[in-house]
């Protein structure tokens, strides 16, 4: 029988899931205003527009409502984790892949805040923030096909989707993916906690 | 090593990132370029800028240009006879006041000056007031820079007649000035006493848009 361990919280997963969530709509309608094909298939750019920066102000308040109403303590201990890239819970891609995006994601706030105040006032126009805001859009793009394809489709860890659906893993995978984990006591009841025995050779 | 405190490399990562993207507000001006040129940029590295609901649709049967205001021969042009005027062509730099850049764009049309010889203007006109189909976008020239010879009403882009949301079916192209006065969809055109502040203009921006010397770049 499947031995189940804890790997995210509640709080790390409704992080997660609405943060991709705005992403992907931000994702959508900035392409409409990015695309000239689109552009012109769509129209209605000052509608798109608003709905493009309101979603951008959703997306931080959301995920600050989350950080704040959540597992505040929990929450704030998964970004000393990150604050290292020594391989335990996560190893140091999975570290590298947060911090870039949280780096895009206060760069694309402040540069999509400097395009909407630079269409209302001159003072806050800048040559180069389209282009900031253009090359995040790459470069959030290529983490999330990077991202994809390891929690989707390659075989060996697309196992880990499962910590992020549904908040346990294997403990055999994670043994063998994360050796180095101290892999907590059940918190949430669906996994026992496993002994310290187990073979981390098999890697 | 196991007991070695682990070093923040996150957070320096991090902080680098952040900052490393925010001064490229300052040093970009070079990327800029390169994203403009890349050989994949979306729609030959466009962007379109709209401020209507909906973009103004060019049916040749019952477009016109009116050409009037403080002239001695109004006239209204229909697709056909706007065609029939010289022709004349230029290679040109689009430049965007949001800092994008388009290479090498191939204008064909008619140079502004033929037209507003044809209408005469009088002699107390000094301004050049375009009206877009797109309301409620205008935006004015001074009589001076509307005679410049580079100024057309552009109804070829690279050798197609101009797309949709280039603004089909003729457009203004001033190149020495950001594209906010280069008017799409232009469907009137009135000799004034004095340039008006457009759209944009109302917003903040210059009005005398020369590339590089205005609107604080």
């Amino acid at each position: 029988m499947t031995r189940y361990v804890h790997r995210f919280s509640r709080s790390e997963r409704t992080f997660h899931w609405v943060n991709a969530t705005f992403f992907l709509y931000l994702l959508a309608t900035g392409l409409v205003l990015y695309l000239p094909r689109l552009s012109a298939l769509v129209g209605r750019r000052p509608l798109i527009k608003d709905l493009h920066f309101w979603g951008g102000i959703g997306w931080i308040a959301a995920l600050a409502a989350i950080a704040l109403l959540g597992d505040t303590r929990g929450l704030w201990r998964t970004l000393r984790e990150l604050e290292t890239l020594d391989h335990r819970r996560f190893n140091p891609g999975q570290k590298v892949n947060a911090i870039l995006n949280a780096a895009i994601t206060v760069l694309f706030v402040i540069s999509g805040l400097l395009l909407w105040l630079g269409e209302r006032n001159t003072r806050f126009r800048l040559q180069n923030t389209v282009t900031l805001h253009d090359t995040l859009m790459y470069g959030a793009l290529a983490l999330l096909a990077g991202h994809l394809y390891l929690a989707v489709i390659h075989p060996a860890t697309r196992h880990a989707l499962r910590g992020m659906t549904r908040g346990t893993v294997s403990e055999e995978w994670a043994r063998r993916h994360h050796p180095r984990w101290e892999v907590p006591p059940d918190t949430e009841g669906t996994a026992p906690a496993p002994t310290s025995t187990t073979d981390a050779a098999r890697t | 090593m196991d007991e070695q405190a682990p070093r923040r490399l996150g957070r320096g990562l991090f902080l680098v990132s952040v900052a490393g993207g925010l001064s490229s507000l300052w040093w970009g001006k070079s990327l800029t370029r390169a994203v403009s040129a890349l050989p994949f940029a979306p729609g030959g590295g466009w962007r379109i800028y709209t401020v209507a609901p909906t973009m103004p649709k060019f049916d040749p049967a019952t477009w016109r240009l009116e050409v009037g205001g403080l002239v001695d021969k109004p006239t209204t042009l229909t697709y056909a006879e706007l065609r029939a005027l010289p022709r004349t062509s230029q290679i040109r730099n689009f430049h965007c006041v949001t800092g994008w850049t388009v290479s090498n764009v191939h204008w064909a049309g008619v140079r502004l000056s033929d037209l507003l010889d044809r209408v005469s203007p009088q002699f107390s006109a000094r301004g050049v007031q375009f009206t877009s189909a797109e309301v409620p976008y205008v935006d004015s020239l001074t009589l001076d820079q509307a005679k410049l010879h580079d100024v057309l009403l552009a109804y070829e882009m690279n050798g197609k007649p101009l797309p949709r949301e280039h603004g089909a079916p003729v457009r203004l192209v001033i190149p020495e000035m950001y594209g906010y006065k280069n008017v799409k969809w232009v469907s009137r055109i009135d000799l004034v006493e004095q340039p008006q502040d457009g759209y944009w203009e109302q917003l903040g921006y210059d009005r005398d848009a020369w590339v590089g010397r205005s609107n604080g770049l």
